[in-house]
């Protein structure tokens, strides 16, 4: 087995016109294992996630996956590499069912080697399958678009904001979900405000503020550093 | 579902074989005919590039146009024989496609705009009388000595199969499903995979050569014809106004959009200019009001899956 990290981020830079959203970012992510990402609002979590998955291309520095270069690859190469994402405002196929959502995914994305059906059952979706996406509500979308990801047979899933806008219940679920996606052998870098949620299943956390790492570590210990509470709470 | 679709297209296609190839026996106007299938075969490549990947072009005229000219010059200068010159004016508007593509950056009214200055742009090309040498400038066509109005008609009815056929095709197969995908959601369909140039540029050259196709059956049925009379807007309009009535993206919607208001326009239009545009405008405010989707919107209302 490799001892190389399955993502390798290494000093990105981002910008957008004279602003710096990305500063110099670097973090390793291991297959199996769950890493948080946290900051501000603003902090660049989103813009990595973006970088990460092909959205945005980075002015500088190196993104590799299972050892390869990926900085600026198109998102649609990245998918079937076995990089996916979810979105923070989920974006379903709406005027398409759950199953062909999920089916456009599992054709261009795994290249027909996962069945659409087992996703949808795997992601409690099954019983939804004919319904059209548009119809769902905002938990429901969010589950089909974690569905839609793991139809691309990810090695690496980027989870952006998944726990917003869920009630408890879907919470709870949603986070068994991911650890059980962990135990299948997939990365996750989860960006995620709700700071129970994200203890409960990543023990490690990059802190982010104005484009630039300024943490790494446990949750708990995040919550005791001086620069982290500078940046949630102001100096 | 995908058997329902396949067997609905099968009937639509024997349906337009039968209906277009008997009609003729039966019924004595062959120009009403051939224009009304010159209609649908065109509001169905419009389909292919608007209802399949949501690019307007206002500009399709343009497409046609090349497709009669190529025919016009490859039968005049080249000699090809016309069935050939036909398909080389198909390719001409292809590559016409291919110039434009870059347009696909564009999105929404600035797509369709900067379409439509396209094809008029070419327009002015062709009716240069400095061009005369070549294109015969604004003196316009003549194909008489290659008149073979038959055999043109019977090529155009194997175009207008085949356009429907690649509408079928673009309903019912994995590329249609990834061009719905991008229609809806450009990012969360790269995010599934799917490749949304490829996509789009197959439908794109794929409707330019269809409206080529027939611009070249027309101007060979025709025989003599003008710049202005294959670059009119009017053509760009028409396919536009047929396929919205109909149903953007279905594959039935454009054929009854097509025969409908062509039949309309051949039965008031050219006598009676005034109540057909009248008529035309309530038809069309009343569409937008209470049928946005087209009347093939009121079949799914009936049977959810309507090709």
């Amino acid at each position: 087995m490799s001892s190389e990290p399955l993502l390798e981020v290494s000093r990105v830079v981002k910008r957008f016109g004279g602003m710096r959203a990305l500063d110099g970012v670097s973090l390793e992510l291991n297959a199996g294992e769950v890493l948080g990402l946290v900051g501000p609002n603003g902090s660049g979590k989103t813009t990595l996630i973006n970088v990460i998955s092909g959205v945005h291309r980075p002015e500088q520095g190196t993104v590799r996956f299972r050892g390869r270069e990926v900085a600026g690859m198109a998102a649609h190469r990245l998918a079937r590499l076995g990089v996916n994402r979810t979105f923070q405002v989920p974006r379903p196929f709406k005027e398409m069912s759950v199953r062909d959502n999920v089916r456009v995914a599992a054709i261009f994305g795994s290249g027909g080697r996962l069945d659409p059906d087992a996703v949808l059952e795997r992601t409690g979706l099954a019983a939804l399958a004919a319904r059209e996406a548009g119809a769902l509500n905002t938990g429901q979308q969010k589950q089909l678009d974690l569905a839609r990801a793991l139809a691309t047979d990810p090695g690496l899933l980027l989870v952006d904001e998944i726990g917003a806008g869920l009630n408890p219940e879907e919470l709870h679920a949603m986070a068994e979900r991911l650890l059980a996606l962990r135990e299948e052998g997939i990365a996750l870098l989860v960006v995620e405000h709700l700071l129970d949620f994200l203890n409960h299943i990543a023990p490690r956390v990059i802190v982010l503020s104005a484009g630039r790492e300024i943490f790494q570590g446990s949750l708990a210990d995040a919550a005791q550093d001086e620069q982290v509470v500078e940046a949630f709470i102001g100096g | 579902m995908r058997n329902t679709r396949a067997l609905q297209g099968g009937a639509l296609l024997a349906l337009l074989a039968l209906g277009f190839g008997v009609s003729p026996l039966l019924y004595g106007n062959q120009s009403l005919l051939f224009s009304m299938m010159a209609y649908v075969a065109l509001a169905q490549g419009l389909n292919v590039a608007y209802g399949f990947t949501g690019y307007l072009p206002f500009g399709y005229v343009g497409f046609f146009g090349a497709g009669a000219y190529g025919t016009a010059l490859a039968i005049t200068a080249l000699h090809w024989p016309p069935v050939a010159a036909v398909l080389g004016g198909g390719v001409l508007a292809m590559v016409f496609g291919v110039v434009l593509a870059p347009l696909l950056r564009l999105s929404g009214a600035y797509f369709s705009i900067a379409n439509l200055a396209a094809s008029q742009a070419l327009y002015y090309v062709v009716a240069n009388p400095d061009l005369a040498g070549i294109t015969r400038g604004p003196y316009g066509i003549k194909l008489t000595s290659v008149f073979a109005p038959n055999l043109s008609y019977a090529v155009l009815w194997v175009i207008l199969l085949l356009a429907t056929g690649a509408a079928i095709y673009l309903r019912t197969s994995r590329l249609g499903l990834a061009l719905r995908a991008t229609n809806q959601d450009p990012v969360s369909a790269a995010a599934a995979g799917v490749d949304p140039v490829r996509g789009r540029l197959v439908a794109w050259l794929l409707s330019a050569l269809i409206a080529g196709l027939v611009g070249g059956a027309y101007g060979w049925h025709v025989s003599v014809f003008y710049p202005q009379s294959v670059f009119t807007l009017r053509i760009s309009i028409f396919a536009i106004v047929f396929v919205l009535f109909g149903g953007a993206g279905t594959v039935i919607g454009p054929v009854i959009g097509a025969v409908l208001l062509y039949g309309l326009y051949d039965a008031i239009g050219i006598s009676s200019p005034e109540y057909f545009q009248l008529v035309y405008g309530i038809l069309i405010i009343a569409l937008v009001l209470f049928l946005p989707d087209g009347l093939a919107s009121l079949a799914r209302r009936r049977v959810r899956d309507v090709l």
